[in-house]
């Protein structure tokens, strides 16, 4: 880092920018211009066919009063919990019992738990879709074991529409976090472990001195995916919703797509979506701050 | 310090950039509003042979089973008929064209004829716009005032700057019809000792029978929750007059959503929830796996639109049966409903006269009877088609409706937005998440806003 700075080996920085003028043509054609034109966008009301009219920050405005927008935020809010915080809490602990003992056919439970992250989030949200259908498999088992109160249209039902498509995401992300953790923990050196036995450490203050430790960067990593992956849900909640029942789970994406194609709000849902984008960035930003401070 | 110094300023002479690239132009400004030159009888040209050699593209979404067979047979009948015409045929789905169509209507470039969908956020914009053109010199020319009646006419009709919707310019033609009716199961009737029912007091007895008999009265899906418009529709026709409804969906003043028989139809929701005459946990059920179920011989009646006849044909056979909703306070057997999505031509379409020819050519008396054999419902001359089963009973309501003139408007047509107000507020009603009066002011409130009444 110290290096570039100064006047660093190699060739004259304007020849380093003529290397990466490609891949800038096409990031700002595809990234930065459509970027910019959004939040030009949002500070006029426009149906997407008609003549644009001026109105200032009024989409803003609009975005943080109305109650489904603002709701919208809400909902994402909590799906943060079960897509990033109960996904990265139970990989660690997986990642920390699967690290202690040597199982069998550990290959085959790590590729088992990392298969949701590879089938697309359609097929992932069909499935489920018909999981909670009101005579589907969920309440099938309930209604089994002789849980006929818990048995529930899940999808349908006010308190627990969101809930359900929140342990979706769980489900999904749960194991992107246990593989990320466990080759995090493959990196530290048995000895620590055995040191730290030899110093009469339980298995809670192995994992709190040692592991957690030396999983920050991993941490960081998994927590922006999954941060990322819960503000921007979209697929689940379109395929598995539709936001309802009532608005229960709208979620921000699902409204810009709603208010842009479907109501022609173009303004509102252009506000909108430069309020998730920021959003999403200050997350991102802060969860790295806190990754790298622990690792200077 | 000075590596982020640097870094800044290279941003901001990065975002400098960016902004002078897309210069100062608002969105949409670049429209040309003159592009609406609508053509009077007199120049339009009926003859399409005469027009020399014409690439004619056309965006549909007939990619139903029998939506697709129809369509191609008539592309391929229009091409051989007029070998100068050359049909370049775009098809998607109905919810691809819709979040498609808008860019390609303001482009330059823009198909010839589109399928539009006629409610105010799509053809009420589009029109608002001047992006569709005027079709009433061609009806003239071609006869289509003779050929379509004034109520089916009406459902593409728009004033000038899009703001009257059913009056004005004719902006399109729709092929078929469309009602959603009362779908029952002939054999669980039977069993019940029943008929299908006439009156909303006859339905109710059949509810409550059913249900003694361990049935499940209603199937219904409403977790994509444009199946409730129909529902609630469905039970509304039973408790308000045609003009208050029509007033309603199509946005006009002169009704509210507050009156005692939109307050009975609202309370008598409440009830049939409440007993237990729909399915349960409908909200979590979506709309294929309800009516699946109900060919499969779960629940006595199912509230559906005729896009389903194929479907539940080939599923059920002639153990399935259609009627129109009963009649209720009104005593008529009022119908949610109107035509498919209407074909219109781009106001900046290059070849108007091809595209005018085209529209005329499939839904002509001809086209209507290759769309019957193909499954569908035609949307003029159904009678004299020939069907059977349950074909002739979809046929046989539609006939009715339009001899008493009983088709009264989607209620999601009254505004723009209209749609989603209506979708939550019937989940929230159906769900008790609302109560009868929460759920009437909220429909009132947007309804009186957009009407000014």
């Amino acid at each position: 880092m110290a290096l570039a700075a100064g006047r660093g080996p190699g060739e004259p920085r304007r020849v380093a920018y003529l290397y990466i003028l490609p891949a800038l043509l096409v990031f700002g054609l595809f990234v930065l211009v459509p970027l910019a034109r959004t939040a030009q966008f949002s500070l006029y009301e426009w149906n997407g066919l008609g003549a644009a009219s001026w109105a200032g920050l009024e989409n803003y405005r609009a975005v943080f009063t109305e109650p489904q927008l603002r709701g919208a935020f809400v909902h994402a809010l909590v799906l943060v919990v079960f897509y990033a915080v109960i996904p990265v809490t139970l990989g660690l602990l997986l990642a920390a019992a699967m690290s202690r003992a040597v199982l069998r056919g550990m290959g085959f439970f790590r590729v088992v738990l990392f298969l949701p992250q590879v089938i697309p989030m359609v097929v992932v949200a069909i499935a489920w879709r018909q999981i909670y259908e009101p005579n589907g498999p969920l309440n099938d088992v309930l209604r089994f074991v002789g849980l006929d109160a818990l048995a529930r249209p899940w999808l349908g039902d006010y308190t627990w529409a969101l809930p359900s498509v929140g342990i979706v995401g769980t489900w999904v992300g749960t194991g992107l976090c246990l593989v990320l953790f466990l080759a995090g923990m493959s990196r530290v050196p048995r000895e620590l472990y055995e040191a730290a036995r030899l110093d009469g450490a339980g298995p809670f203050r192995e994992f709190r001195a040692i592991t957690l430790p030396s999983l920050r960067g991993e941490l960081a990593v998994a927590l922006t995916l999954t941060v990322i992956a819960a503000l921007k849900t979209f697929d689940l909640v379109y395929v598995m919703t539709s936001g309802g029942p009532g608005t229960e789970t709208t979620v921000p994406s699902y409204q810009v797509y709603n208010n842009a194609f479907l109501l022609g709000r173009v303004g509102t849902a252009t506000a909108l979506a430069v309020v998730l984008t920021l959003l999403l960035f200050v997350a991102t930003v802060a969860i790295n701050r806190v990754g790298e401070r622990g690792q200077r | 310090m000075t590596l982020s110094i640097t870094r800044t300023r290279t941003g901001l002479a990065a975002a400098a950039a960016v902004a002078l690239l897309i210069g100062a132009c608002a969105p949409g400004s670049d429209n040309d509003d003159d592009a609406s030159s609508a053509p009077s009888a007199g120049d339009a040209a009926t003859d399409p042979s005469e027009l020399g050699d014409v690439t004619l593209t056309v965006w549909d979404q007939e990619v139903r089973e029998g939506q697709t067979e129809q369509i191609e047979a008539l592309n391929a009948a229009f091409e051989e008929q007029y070998p100068n015409i050359t049909i370049d045929r775009v098809s998607r789905s109905t919810d691809d064209l819709r979040t498609t169509l808008r860019l390609a209507l303001s482009g330059d470039d823009a198909p010839d004829v589109v399928q539009a969908n006629n409610g105010r956020p799509e053809m009420g914009q589009y029109v608002a716009s001047g992006l569709l053109t005027p079709l009433d010199g061609y009806a003239e020319a071609y006869g289509w005032f003779d050929r379509f009646p004034e109520s089916v006419r009406a459902l593409a009709s728009y004033s000038e700057d899009g703001a009257t919707f059913g009056d004005g310019d004719l902006y399109g033609l729709p092929q078929m019809g469309e009602i959603v009716g009362l779908y029952y199961n002939k054999t669980k009737l039977d069993a019940l000792g029943l008929e299908p029912p006439q009156t909303t007091d006859d339905f109710v007895a059949v509810l409550q029978a059913a249900q003694a008999a361990g049935e499940v009265p209603i199937q219904f899906g409403n977790s994509e929750p444009w199946a409730g418009i129909h529902e609630f529709g469905f039970i509304q026709n039973q408790f308000s007059d045609a003009e208050t409804i029509r007033n309603l969906g199509f946005g006009r003043p002169g009704s509210s959503w507050t009156s005692e028989d939109n307050v009975a139809a609202a309370d008598a929701t409440r009830e049939w929830v409440d007993a237990g005459y729909f399915v349960d946990g409908f909200n979590g059920v979506n709309y294929d796996s309800a009516w699946q179920a109900f060919a499969q011989g779960t629940g006595v009646f199912f509230v559906g639109g005729t896009w389903l006849v194929a479907d539940l044909t080939s599923a059920m056979g002639d153990t399935v049966g259609f009627v129109l909703p009963p009649a209720g306070a009104s005593g008529q057997h009022l119908v949610t409903g109107g035509v498919s999505i209407p074909w219109a031509i781009p106001a900046n379409s290059d070849a108007k006269e091809a595209a005018a020819a085209y529209i005329d050519f499939i839904t002509n008396s001809e086209a209507m009877t290759a769309l019957t054999e193909a499954g569908n419902l035609p949307v003029i001359e159904a009678d004299q088609q020939t069907t059977t089963g349950l074909q002739s009973e979809v046929f046989a309501a539609w006939a009715q409706a339009g001899e008493e003139d009983l088709l009264v408007p989607y209620l999601d047509y009254a505004t723009e937005t209209f749609y989603d107000t209506l979708t939550v507020a019937v989940q929230n009603l159906m769900a008790g998440q609302s109560d009868t009066q929460q759920f009437l002011d909220t429909l009132e409130t947007e309804y009186s806003a957009a009407t000014g009444s």
